[in-house]
């Protein structure tokens, strides 16, 4: 599957607080997350995004709460992916588990510009800068998280193999 | 070659011989956990299910605990949906306001986590029970729905860090100074995706309550889990709470490690951490006379009945500075109900401290003590992100009980012995 919108740059260590502050956590409701998505690290960014854009940050990101209403903000905010030097370890889970699009790419979360319009083959990994030079490729995920996104997330994974065991 | 103690109980709950770090391993979980922000989320995927049963009523724990009391409707109608899933689905360990506690403390209190055990919660602070020699892990809430419907949970075999405290603590210095240390020497994503195991003599010495701040915050390095084996002092805590049987797993001593750190804890003085992460911790004397508007004791760090004691011994015939607001919060009711029969409440209400029921509250910027623009709290607790306890301007610095009630004396952060002198408690 392939992706194509514009960067939106984000530092180091960004965490889930930052992507949705705790006093937003009253709901569970993706489109009243998503309004507030990032609102602390940048206030009008829900505003601004549009469908199919794409969040490049540094390493860690998704540091803090195991909370997936971070994930569920993005995904409802309508990002379509989220590279970054690396990414702490539940949001990562989170992130496939609900079948948001994510790709640890150091390279080129250094090289991508806020503003950039990138292409993104999601199935190979590879990244690329449509507004400079460049082309990157992501690490590729283990076969099994691989499984669990073919499935469309991890209930509908559980779902098919308890009806298999059943 | 030999395996760590993480590596023990992973195998075990895997039902394997060994596990080898890299490996993704599914392991039978012996309870699962959620609070009344992730249950609801994990509730919602559980319905998709379509399931009439849990895999086991008696080892789910649902605590509401981040914004009750109820702060406000919304809140209110979370809880409830808990609280309706609970009776739908028999779940024995709902925990209600008036009969909870900061999730992280309660569980170990009430023995419901034992050593040996695998545990997932929907919260990252999860990792707290490795204190009590069990693997603990955080996870998200579709990854709670998977553990309350099938008992089991994937995890990739994470690789350890050793980290070995020497020596004896200066008078003040706490697990929670040892911790912030750490974090300041490794970095926020310094044990990224491992397991921080700690050991030592500064460790063997060091009370259960201390322990468990250790692991609390092994999530703010990064880590998958923070670890301690068992010892008698374990065998002490557990022994009339456990509510199930237990194992004690230790590390064997040709265990393979990817870090090993060493520390001289003698040289550790009391931490504060500065905005805006964890990482930020430096000596108490580098941070003194940094004025604030309030001071937290409480969360589940630092609300334990070791830290409202340490405070209460500073607070005791002081008053709070008249620029300070202090809220305590005791980690539980059992906490509670202790420190009201120590007197330890009097104290804090009689220094001009407002004393709360069990809630994470403030930590998480909830309700009960949420900063203005531009003011700045210190805290007994874990993160201190911007924003977290309110206001995107206001700002959280991070210190043990101790610093904490001194600076509340004092108005700016302050040395507990420029307070009292030596400790002789
Ligand atoms: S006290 Fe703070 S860190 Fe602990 S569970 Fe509550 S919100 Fe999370």
């Amino acid at each position: 599957m392939r992706v194509k919108g514009r960067v939106w740059k984000f530092g180091n260590d960004v965490d889930t607080d930052l992507i949705i502050p705790a006093r937003y956590l009253n709901t569970t409701d993706p489109a009243e997350l998503a309004a507030h998505c990032m609102e602390d690290a940048d206030p009008s960014f829900a505003k601004k995004v549009a469908a199919g854009d794409i969040i490049v940050a540094g390493k860690n990101f998704g540091c803090g709460s195991s909370r997936e209403h971070a994930p569920i903000a993005i995904k409802g905010a309508g990002v379509a992916c989220v590279i970054a030097g690396s990414f702490a370890r539940i949001f990562y889970r989170n992130a496939i588990n609900i079948g948001l699009p994510i790709l640890e790419a150091p390279e080129a979360a250094e090289a991508l510009q806020d503003g950039d319009v990138v292409e993104i083959d999601l199935g190979s990994g590879t990244i690329k800068n449509l507004t400079r030079e460049g082309l990157y490729q992501a690490a590729p995920f283990p076969p099994f998280m691989q499984e669990i996104m073919q499935a469309g997330g991890l209930i509908n994974y559980v779902r098919e193999r308890m009806k298999n065991h059943a | 070659m030999g395996m760590t103690i993480t590596e023990k109980i992973l195998a075990a709950h895997a039902g394997k011989e060994r596990v080898t770090p890299g490996e993704l391993v599914k392991c039978r979980l012996d309870l699962v956990l959620a609070n009344d922000i992730t249950a609801p989320v994990a509730i919602n995927e559980f319905e998709k299910l379509g399931l009439d049963r849990v895999f086991d009523p008696t080892r789910v724990v649902l605590v509401p605990d981040h914004f009750t009391p109820n702060k406000d409707i919304k809140s209110a109608e979370q809880s409830k949906r808990v609280r309706e899933f609970a009776r739908k689905f028999g779940i024995v360990n709902y925990f209600e306001v008036g009969r909870m506690g900061i999730e992280h403390c309660l569980l170990p209190e009430q023995g419901l986590v034992v050593p040996g055990d695998c545990v997932i919660g929907a919260d990252s602070h999860t990792c707290t029970y490795g204190a009590l020699g069990a693997f603990a892990t955080g996870v998200g809430s579709t990854d709670l729905a998977a553990g309350m419907a099938t008992g089991e949970c994937w995890f990739k075999v994470p690789e350890s860090m050793k980290f070995v405290f020497h020596g004896k603590l200066r008078p003040w210095v706490t697990g929670k100074d040892l911790i912030l240390h750490c974090i300041a020497d490794i970095g926020v994503d310094g044990a990224r995706y491992r397991s921080m195991e700690f050991t030592g003599d500064a460790i063997k010495a060091l009370s259960l309550e201390g322990r468990l701040t250790m692991c609390n915050m092994a999530i703010e390095a990064g880590a998958k889990n923070g670890i301690v084996s068992p010892d008698e002092k374990t065998q002490l805590y557990i022994k009339d709470r456990a509510k199930r049987p237990y194992r004690f797993y230790t590390s064997d001593p040709d265990a393979h490690y990817v870090e090993v750190r060493q520390y001289d804890a003698s040289l550790i003085e009391p931490q504060v951490a500065f905005p805006h992460l964890p990482e930020n911790a430096r000596p108490v004397s580098e941070a003194q006379g940094v004025a604030i508007d309030q001071v937290v004791i409480g969360s589940c760090t630092n609300g334990r009945i070791e830290d409202l004691r340490i405070a209460a011994y500073i607070l005791k015939g002081r008053k709070v500075h008249p620029n300070i607001r202090l809220i305590v919060i005791p980690g539980t009711q059992e906490i509670y109900l202790q420190a009201l029969r120590e007197g330890l409440l009097e104290i804090f209400v009689e220094a001009g401290g407002a004393v709360s029921t069990p809630t994470c509250g403030p930590c998480l910027g909830g309700h009960m003590g949420i900063l203005a623009k531009g003011e700045r709290a210190l805290a007994t607790t874990n993160r201190n992100f911007v924003g977290r306890m309110g206001h995107p301007e206001s700002e959280v610095y991070l210190a043990g009980p101790a610093v904490a009630a001194a600076s509340a004396v004092t108005g700016c952060i302050t040395h507990p012995k420029e307070v009292v002198g030596s400790y002789a408690g």
